[in-house]
């Protein structure tokens, strides 16, 4: 096994897919020559030529809406938008046709599409390069959003969202690309969409997080049990929509505490979602309201202040106190 | 119902005044007045000395990512200079120079790179928009400004910059068709610098030029060389009085190159023969125009060491202050400044919540 980062995991997962499957093909601006500007996809122009890695003209509705075309057609496109920010002019693709053609054809086509997006914040980035706004595409019937939190599981998810028969929106948090490496076996390695993962044992408090935050969210666990003997439960979500919370309302039911965190903005967020259903199938055994870290509902700050802005390790902490002590 | 060729009667211009050596075409030379001359070579060098300081500053950590505009100052020096200050202008993400003439204060765009919300400001002397980073989007609001100006009646024009590949971009397409069909006093500048990021102009389109797209929107479109300012400035001049006398749009292709990094976070050796880069440099905008203003005698050597030297002492005056500003700038809370006419009761309690919370970050932090 390789240690590898973010970057040469995914790159993996794209290299492996397409060398078994010739459907797949990559497209997007400067995915090509450049090998895509955080380089996931470095060397593969190489290795499968200019027709399979596409380095389209400077227009996202045109990679998505065409990209729509190919999958119809039986290809297996995977889009890369070059930020996440920069989504919002493909948006209507993805609303108005990837989502919804399976159900318009009734069933005669479907989609089988990803569109990969850095997305968050704490890299310094100029404005429309932060964000985290995965709740736009969960909120959207038709769609799938994923969103991995290390080497090894971004390569697993990623090749089931190619092989998912459905839109997929894959957002990559940029933060973790190159933050740190782990082991990847070169073999086949998938994890399901729709599962969240345990990431650590506990019985006093129950964490949900996902993405960039995983790493502050274990800190802060560690912290707590070496400064406080608090014993959380984390759960790295994976996949935010469709979102299933059986795992997690099982640890609540045995915790009978909850913090959800997240990036994204607080509001109308994925954490307002995962409270929602822990009202529903373990409101019984919750002992206090259900606590958010989150992003405030701001337009992101430019770099200077985004330390403030961003969810740490410490306001995870004071959270998971504060919930226990109410 | 015979076949016949269709009556498509546009032809479109190329227009160079200034060759790379420095020779003018007498012919073409706009008479300009002498301290409006050096007034545009006064900028021009500002212009890359910024450039170069934002470089130097970005590499020491000073400020963030910024996208450099080296070889671009006569392609947007040259359009902005012949607008009027009560012409409206919306900038892309690489015409700081442009910004800069207009008005913009090169502390403000330091602490806008810096990443201080603050930079963005726009001074009360200029009807600018602020910098657009969504490729191509900008285009269309400088069309809408041209409505309103045609809606009231008022005798001023839109400009706006954009890039070779903004015009692959679906929005660009519908700010021509709007100025187009409207009939709206709009300027429509690219800043064709044959790259975007790794993207060759080939890749971008089939059209042997960009100015030739204006000709389906039913407008005038030119091509001119883009590293002479005099063909720059004679080119926008033309259009932004065919624009205030009712004519209608115009789209003006300046022909350029992207010198340096598409953004400091880029590394062009990836994608792009170095050989290129010297072609283009034998062709550079400032030093032609240095020949053109010595052999008319508005400019000696002597002046413009002297302009050298100005610019290097303003530039330093400009770091320092905006590095000063920083110091008393980066209150947290001013985030939540600017998000709406008056903050809803959630963010107000999301302000007291950031606060709080801020603090007992530095608390800890510094107690360990
Ligand atoms: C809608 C959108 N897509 C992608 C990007 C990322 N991006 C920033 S600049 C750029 C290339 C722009 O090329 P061009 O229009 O030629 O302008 P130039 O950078 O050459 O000045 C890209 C792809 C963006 N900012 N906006
Ligand atoms: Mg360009």
């Amino acid at each position: 096994m390789a240690k590898m980062t973010m970057v040469q995991a995914l790159n993996l997962a794209l290299r492996q897919e397409m060398e078994k499957d010739d459907r797949v093909i990559l497209l997007g601006e400067d995915v090509g020559v450049d090998g895509g500007v955080f380089r996931v996809s470095d060397g593969l122009i190489d290795r499968f030529g200019a027709e399979r890695v596409i380095d389209t003209p400077l227009a996202e509705s045109g990679i998505v809406g065409a990209a729509i075309g190919m999958a119809v057609y039986g290809l297996r496109p995977v889009c890369e938008i070059q930020f996440s920010g920069f989504t919002y002019f493909n948006f209507h693709q993805l609303e108005s046709h990837a989502a919804r053609l399976r159900h318009r054809s009734q069933g005669k086509y479907h989609v089988p599409m990803v569109l990969r997006a850095p997305y968050g914040g704490g890299v310094r980035a100029l404005e429309h390069h932060s964000e985290s706004r995965e709740a736009y595409y969960a909120h959207t019937p038709g769609l799938k959003m994923v969103i991995p939190s290390g080497p090894r599981n971004s390569r697993a998810l990623m090749v089931s969202a190619i092989r998912d028969p459905d839109p997929v929106i894959f957002f990559e948090p940029k933060s973790l690309y190159r933050a740190f490496r782990e082991e990847v076996p070169e073999e086949e390695e998938i994890l399901p969409l729709g599962v969240p993962v345990k990431v650590r044992e506990g019985g006093d408090m129950t964490l949900v997080a996902y993405g960039a935050m995983i790493p502050p969210s274990l800190e802060a666990a560690e912290a707590l049990k070496s400064n406080h003997g608090i014993e959380v439960e984390v759960f790295d979500l994976l996949t935010i929509s469709p979102l299933d919370v059986t795992l997690i309302a099982e640890s609540v039911r045995k915790t009978g505490h909850a913090v959800v965190v997240h990036e994204a903005h607080r509001s109308f967020g994925p954490g307002a979602e995962i409270m929602a259903r822990l009202m529903e199938e373990a409101f019984f055994y919750l002992e206090a309201p259900v606590k958010r870290v989150t992003g405030y509902d701001i337009i992101y700050p430019l770099f200077a202040r985004e330390n403030a802005y961003m969810p740490n390790a410490k306001r995870i902490v004071r959270a998971v106190r504060e919930t226990l002590a109410s | 119902m015979p076949k016949t060729p269709l009556p498509f009667s546009h032809q479109s211009e190329y227009l160079s005044i200034l060759d790379e050596n420095g020779n003018v075409d007498k012919a073409l030379e706009p008479e300009l007045p002498e301290e409006f001359l050096l007034k545009l070579y006064w900028y021009m060098l500002l212009g890359r000395r910024f450039d170069e300081r934002m470089l130097n500053l970005q590499r020491q950590g000073r400020i963030g990512t910024f996208p450099p505009l080296i070889g671009q100052e006569a392609s947007q020096l040259g359009a902005v200079a012949a607008l009027k200050p009560s012409d409206w202008m919306a900038p892309a993400f690489r015409e700081a120079l442009a910004e800069i003439w207009r008005g913009k204060s090169m502390e403000n765009t330091i602490l806008y790179y810096a990443g201080y919300d603050e930079g963005g400001v726009i001074e009360k002397s200029r009807n600018d928009l602020p910098l657009a980073i969504p490729v191509s989007s900008q285009t269309l609001h400088a069309v809408g400004i041209a409505m309103a100006i045609k809606y009231r009646g008022q005798p001023d024009v839109a400009m706006t910059f954009f890039g070779d590949g903004a015009t692959s971009e679906g929005d660009f397409h519908e700010a021509l068709n709007f100025a187009g069909v409207f009939q709206v006093p709009v300027i429509f500048v690219c800043q064709n610098n044959q790259w975007a990021i790794s993207t060759p102009l080939a890749k971008q389109t089939r059209s042997e030029t960009i100015a030739q797209k204006a000709a389906s929107y039913g407008f005038p479109g030119i091509q001119v060389d883009g590293n002479d300012i005099l063909a720059v400035y004679s080119a926008s001049l033309k259009a932004i009085e065919r624009a205030r006398s009712g004519e209608g749009p115009s789209l003006i292709e300046c022909l350029t190159y992207r010198m340096g990094l598409h953004t400091t976070a880029d590394d062009p050796t990836k994608y792009r023969d170095n050989k290129e880069v010297k072609m283009w440099e034998s062709r550079d905008p400032i030093s032609r125009f240095r020949t053109y203003l010595l052999n008319k005698g508005v400019l000696s050597n002597k002046k413009s060491q002297q302009y050298e030297e100005e610019i290097k002492t303003e530039i330093q005056g400009v770091v320092e202050r905006s590095e000063e500003l920083m110091t008393e700038l980066g209150a947290p809370e001013d985030m939540f400044a600017h998000q709406y006419d008056e903050l809803p009761p959630h963010l107000l309690r999301q302000r007291e919540e950031m606060l709080d919370q801020w603090r007992l970050d530095q608390e800890e932090e510094k107690h360990g």
